[in-house]
């Protein structure tokens, strides 16, 4: 055997890059047991895209949140596949877990959860901090992310010197300052008054989409659908449909 | 992320403030409390600080220095005696009454010094002259609870057991456990004060040769004579044991510092519980961006370390200028704060601290990140 055809044999398969973003498959997941059983989940089966807004919805306790939760690897499944960017999550231990959110998952949550002892910069940059990055490098990338949203002028404050849309322009900014694959938000809208809701969502969808990024977003507020680029419907557990925007906002 | 845990904590003032203040209150009740015991403890061996010798021999039963156990004049030739006692000379010391110029009495130790040597003589004279201790009736009186003698100045006089006592000095004495003042006086005037008994003389006080250790003369002392003796430092527990086996400082003292440190850790662990509950969605919301359990547990360490800390040093400043204070000028606050006290308190202070912060680590543990999307 020679030497080019040995490199051959060993080289790995190099594969197009897929399209799906997050790939479920007979997801389950349930809760308590006995008497208190509750199956949340129920064989889910889910693919978002590369480079997509999906926006989930349904009404209240049908599981969307749960979802959201398995999605990012905060919440395992009992049964079922759960593919993130080809990182069977499903199947990652505590501690790996702990590491691919740090890699790959951004957070945006319903009431911001931002640290309130802590600046607006230093907010955004904890999740480089987490990841290790040396502090003044940290600050100095939030700092940037703060400018992208919008929030130049509020580097130094306080989440409560802050309105409720800044307080979630902060959020945005620390969901991608250390530029994750996937960007999941809980109600990110519901704190906020509509016209702040619609200005933060335009900016979010500006700062936050591009080619490579998945963005999931659970809402229940009708006023952001114009903002995504297919909605999926729950209803008790289940995926019941999963279709394009046709008002999809250009 | 320990910047974050610092300014987490550090950015809640309020509650910042109660648990360092909550751990100062602590260290400083430590402190007074760990100082009075020592200061009063230590009192008890003043007498033998005062005199000062290098060896003491006294009675095989003797538990305390202020227990009366006469020696014979026997004892004192077969001391000196002993191979390795460069010298030995008599001691005199007991309690007797003093009847004052306006007829009241007072209690006094008297201390009666070889009137040829002055072995045991006060080190530092405030007024008069040391050698005057051997003219007629002279006493020097000691400074401290010299306001139960009615101030005495040199010249004064006042009688002891009918007999006359003429003030020729004043001495600084430290005060003693038993607060009484100090009167010296020569070995052979002081046993004229006190009524006739066959033993009188109750302490020797011996040195060692050249080329001998206090321990050689000490087991020389013992083996040939069959009496105790000592060197100062086995003098001084000797007494200080005696006071801790036999009164109930140590148990009411103790009793104290573990209430101290009771209810320290119910109010510190309570606050810092009140902290994590506070900062649950925030440690969520941490762990949901990938930080670990561990670091968490780090966080709250380095919180509870630096709670700690701050709260040990005010606490120790505090304590220590309540002691500074109360020992100055006529102050009668017994207090004493060894290097032991200070390592102790430190300990304790370490393990109140990360003791309290365990509810808030096994809190954070068990605390499952998707509770961040718990609105």
């Amino acid at each position: 055997m020679n030497q080019s055809s040995v490199a051959v044999a060993s080289a790995p398969a190099v594969a197009a890059p897929s399209a799906v973003a997050v790939s479920l498959r007979q997801v389950n997941k349930s809760f308590g047991s006995g008497n208190t059983y509750l199956p949340v989940l129920k064989d889910i089966n889910l693919e978002v895209r590369r480079g997509e807004l999906l926006l989930l919805v349904g009404p209240s306790g049908c599981g969307k949140t749960t979802l959201l939760s398995v999605m990012a690897g905060i919440l395992d499944v009992d049964q079922g596949v759960v593919d993130v960017f080809g990182i069977r999550v499903d199947q990652l231990s505590q501690s790996r877990k702990t590491r691919f959110r740090q890699e790959n998952i951004g957070f945006i949550f319903q009431q911001f959860n931002l640290i309130p002892t802590l600046t607006a910069t230093e907010n955004v940059a904890v999740p480089l901090i987490i990841a290790g990055k040396p502090y003044q490098a940290a600050l100095e990338q939030a700092r940037h992310y703060l400018t992208l949203v919008g929030l130049g002028e509020r580097l130094e404050h306080f989440p409560t010197q802050l309105s409720g849309g800044q307080q979630q322009r902060v959020a945005i900014a620390r969901a991608l300052v250390a530029e994750p694959r996937l960007v999941v938000c809980d109600e990110p809208t519901a704190a906020l008054d509509s016209a702040t809701g619609q200005l933060v969502m335009e900016m979010f969808r500006e700062v936050a989409l591009s080619p490579e990024r998945a963005i999931v977003i659970v809402t229940h507020d009708n006023r952001i659908f114009p903002y995504g680029d297919r909605i999926a419907e729950m209803l008790d557990g289940r995926i019941v449909d999963v279709h394009d925007n046709p008002n999809r906002m250009r | 992320m320990w910047r974050i845990g610092l300014k987490m904590l550090m950015g809640d003032r309020a509650k910042y403030l109660t648990l360092v203040g909550g751990v100062s209150v602590v260290v400083f009740l430590f402190i007074q409390q760990g100082s009075v015991f020592c200061g009063l403890i230590g009192r008890t061996a003043k007498p033998v600080e005062a005199i000062g010798a290098p060896i003491w021999v006294v009675d095989r039963n003797l538990q305390v220095v202020d227990e009366f156990r006469g020696l014979l004049d026997t004892d004192l030739l077969r001391v000196r005696s002993v191979e390795g006692v460069k010298w030995a000379v008599p001691l005199f010391i007991r309690q007797v009454q003093v009847r004052l110029a306006d007829g009241r009495f007072q209690a006094v130790r008297l201390v009666g010094l070889d009137g040829a040597t002055l072995v045991g003589r006060p080190p530092r004279l405030l007024a008069g002259r040391i050698e005057d201790l051997n003219t007629p009736d002279a006493v020097i009186v000691g400074r401290a609870e010299m306001e139960r003698l009615g101030n005495p100045k040199v010249g004064d006089t006042f009688e002891i057991n009918d007999r006359r006592a003429r003030v020729v000095g004043i001495a600084d004495v430290p005060r003693d456990f038993l607060s009484n003042p100090y009167l010296y006086t020569t070995f052979e005037r002081a046993v004229q004060y006190v009524p006739r008994e066959r033993k009188l003389m109750n302490y020797i006080l011996a040195a060692p040769q050249e080329g001998y250790t206090s321990e050689q003369v000490i087991a020389n002392i013992r083996q040939a004579t069959g009496l105790a003796a000592y060197d100062e430092d086995g003098m001084r527990w000797l007494t200080m044991n005696y006071y801790m086996r036999n009164t109930g400082i140590p148990v009411n003292i103790g009793i104290s510092v573990a209430l101290v440190f009771l209810v320290g850790m119910a109010v510190i662990g309570q606050t810092f519980y009140a902290f994590a509950l506070q900062n649950e969605k925030y440690f969520g919301a941490l762990k949901a961006m990938g930080a670990g359990s561990w670091t968490l547990v780090g966080m709250i360490v380095l919180q509870s370390v630096i709670v700690g800390l701050i709260g040990y040093g005010i606490g120790v400043g505090g304590g220590s200028l309540l002691g500074y204070l109360g020992g100055q000028g006529k102050g009668k606050l017994a207090f004493y704060t060894p290097y032991q006290l200070l390592v102790i308190s430190f300990i304790a202070t370490m393990l109140i601290c990360v003791l309290s912060s365990l509810l808030s680590i096994q809190r954070v543990l068990r605390l499952e990140p998707a509770v961040v999307f718990r609105g």
